[in-house]
């Protein structure tokens, strides 16, 4: 049975001379290269529309599920997406050689792939590796979403054990029934379930995670007030957020002509394209939106609505054209905006980034729209505007499973979780701030002055009850100018006191160090031998008023 | 001697050091602070929600003054700090104390000749 996305890169190894395939292995790379720039876009936004006390958790989160993500992938993912055989690349019609399927209306309907854990797949050339690596680079991405979304009070343990558990299961599993050829796309109805650059297979699966992580962690602590009022958990860093946001969007553009598979297939320039206009209609239409209603634009929609076009574009991207596409990122834009306002207050789902409304909302809204815009011209995907009513009957199927699945899975995995680990930390924890007590590392520091002069080997003492400083363990005296004065002597001593090319007077240099201060002709000094300081004070003035006759007295 | 605390609107700190330079006042010290006067904060919009920010960014300034400076830093203060031509709620507050002694730390100077101009 012939499917949407049809065999490209085996054929062309199989068949064609090499330098195709050499072209679009590098481009399989290179655009899976894009894909890890999205990571640090991820970082940037959940850490900017956090508050500064969790900065280290949640970015640690999106760097740490980058490296948990992949070795899962690799380990099982990639051989339950794919039966080790590359799926949708392989070459072969119909599910992957490895699979585990179920037979249902005389064809094979695949449920996973069970060949090629730890990529131990005969076979395995570089071009089946590119292959992998280009997907692995996606799984990262779809575990990341719901860090943002349980940002500021996801344990950190627990954390760990569910991005393994979402790239090892959760999302090839899906995955396989869409690009692995498993039974989505194996639908009879139009062209079976099609997704071309993830807006299920990434985003929903994402955001369901998210939707299922909230509700099982709740809001974070002075969300709501006791009567469901709203309060307002303010971001800590716009610059970051806002800068974030295009990291994203840049990579992005990478994931999405990626997933075109070959350079050399000109669908590649529609979907940057398609793309491109859709996330600027989705920012502009979550500006104007909030303009209009709250008087002002606000930015962190104005980010949010760029994203959410950038979701709901991925799965039609391909299929669409591109005023179809300004369309559906115009949708994505004041869908997004109003899936944040509902959530926050009608469900009481907390989610400080938008993650679920943005990733789960519109990524739902991207399936259907394929189901709706696509207008035959490629692979003979027909959406119900052009007659094919069948296309959004089958995107519907794949959405109720994406979300069946992704929520089911998860919600379990968190409960078992929950059980061992525990899901959420302390109240304690979360009022102070994530960081020191689950990292031990503060964000931002502030570098302690005294520190930064390098004396931390310092010792402070140990503070003790006291009604008096204790007794000096220095003599005091004071010495008194007599024979002129006190504004003479002032002047003199201040003179003394300025920077000077010449060397100072040595017997300046000897009492400066033990002076306390002055009150009129009155030296108050600490340490040192009286006589002396007397001795070399009479000098010290008489040498600058030889006609007077100075004397210099101790008072103890 | 005195010590005089202004609290002034961020913005309005070089006009006021200007104004205090000009009187022959240069010594001061600024820190950031946040306060809030009768009409506690004002109301933002994020995300569709609105809260409320209670506390606005100020600058506090204090100057120790001896007595024959106190009517002129004070005049230069009122008249700097301002906003606009009729001036704004949030334009500040000055405050006076008065100061028991004062030690230049370099000298060990004490009393008013270690204020200084």
């Amino acid at each position: 049975m012939a499917r949407a996305d049809e065999p490209k890169i085996a054929a062309s190894s199989a068949s064609v001379s090499l330098s195709p395939l050499a072209i679009n292995v590098l481009w399989l790379l290179v655009t899976g290269f894009l894909v890890i720039v999205m990571q640090a876009g991820f970082a940037m936004v959940e850490t900017g529309l956090t508050r500064s006390k969790n900065v280290t958790h949640t970015m640690t989160m999106t760097v740490a599920a980058f490296a948990l993500s992949a070795l899962a992938f690799f380990a099982v993912g990639f051989a339950l997406m794919y039966g080790g055989a590359a799926g949708d690349v392989t070459g072969s019609h119909g599910p992957a050689p490895h699979e585990v399927s179920f037979r249902v209306a005389d064809h094979d309907a695949g449920l996973f792939g069970f060949s090629g854990f730890f990529l131990a797949a005969p076979g395995a050339d570089g071009a089946l590796l590119a292959v992998f690596f280009s997907q692995a680079v996606l799984v990262v991405v779809a575990a990341t979403i719901p860090t943002g979304a349980m940002a500021e009070r996801w344990k950190f343990r627990a954390f760990v054990y569910f991005v393994v558990f979402m790239a090892a299961i959760v999302y090839p599993v899906f995955g396989n029934w869409v690009w692995g050829g498993g039974w989505l796309a194996q639908l009879s109805l139009g062209r079976g379930f099609v997704d071309f650059a993830g807006s299920s297979v990434i985003h929903l699966v994402g955001g369901i995670a998210a939707v299922a992580g909230c509700r099982v962690l709740g809001p974070r602590i002075g969300k709501y007030n006791r009567d469901g009022s709203l309060n307002v958990l303010l971001p800590h860093s716009v610059p970051l957020y806002m800068a974030g946001t295009m990291i994203l969007t840049f990579g992005w553009f990478g994931l999405i002509a990626g997933r075109a598979v070959v350079a050399n297939d000109l669908i590649v320039g529609r979907v940057a394209t398609n793309a491109l206009v859709a996330s600027a209609a989705g920012a502009v239409a979550a500006m104007i939106y909030m303009w209009t209603l709250y008087k002002k634009p606000d930015p962190s929609f104005i980010c949010n609505g760029l994203l959410a076009g950038l979701v709901a574009i991925s799965a039609p991207c391909a299929f669409v054209t591109p005023l179809a596409a300004v369309v559906i990122g115009l949708i994505a834009g004041v869908l997004v905006v109003w899936s944040v306002l509902f959530l926050e207050r009608a469900t009481r789902l907390d989610d400080p980034v938008g993650a679920i409304s943005i990733h789960g909302i519109n990524g739902a809204w991207g399936v259907l729209a394929l189901g709706l815009f696509a207008d035959g011209s490629y692979r003979e995907v027909t959406g119900l505007f052009h007659g094919g009513g069948s296309q959004l009957a089958a995107q519907v199927i794949g959405l109720v499973a994406c979300v069946v699945w992704t929520f089911i899975m998860c919600w379990l995995f968190f409960q078992i979780v929950g059980i061992f680990v525990g899901n959420r930390v302390g109240p304690t924890t979360e009022l102070q701030g994530l960081d020191v007590p689950e990292l031990g590392v503060v964000g931002y520091f502030n570098e302690d002055p005294a520190a930064a002069k390098g004396s931390t080997s310092r010792a402070f003492a140990e503070p003790r009850a006291a009604a008096a400083p204790p007794p000096a363990s220095e003599n005091r005296f004071s010495i008194v100018i007599e024979g002129t004065d006190a504004a003479t002597v002032k002047v003199i001593w201040n003179e003394l006191c300025q920077p000077s090319d010449r060397p100072s007077d040595p017997d300046f240099v000897a009492v400066y160090p033990l002076m306390t201060l002055i009150k009129g002709n009155r030296f108050r000094f600490r340490g040192g031998q009286p006589d002396d300081v007397r001795a070399r004070m009479e000098r010290l003035v008489s040498k600058r008023l030889p006609e007077k006759a100075i004397r210099a007295r101790i008072e103890t | 001697m005195k010590m005089i605390v202004a609290i002034i609107r961020p913005e309005k700190l070089e006009d006021v050091q200007a104004a205090l330079n000009e009187r022959d006042v240069y010594l001061m010290t600024v820190s950031e602070v946040r306060g809030c006067g009768r009409q506690r904060g004002y109301a933002e919009m994020y995300r569709g929600t609105e809260y409320k920010t209670r506390l606005l960014p100020k600058l506090k300034i204090e100057i120790a003054v001896n007595d024959a400076f106190v009517d002129a830093t004070m005049e230069a203060i009122v008249h700097a700090a301002r906003a606009g031509s009729t001036g704004q709620v949030g334009d500040g507050k000055i405050f006076v104390f008065p100061l028991e002694d004062c030690v230049r730390i370099r000298t060990g100077e004490e009393g008013p000749e270690a204020i200084g101009p």
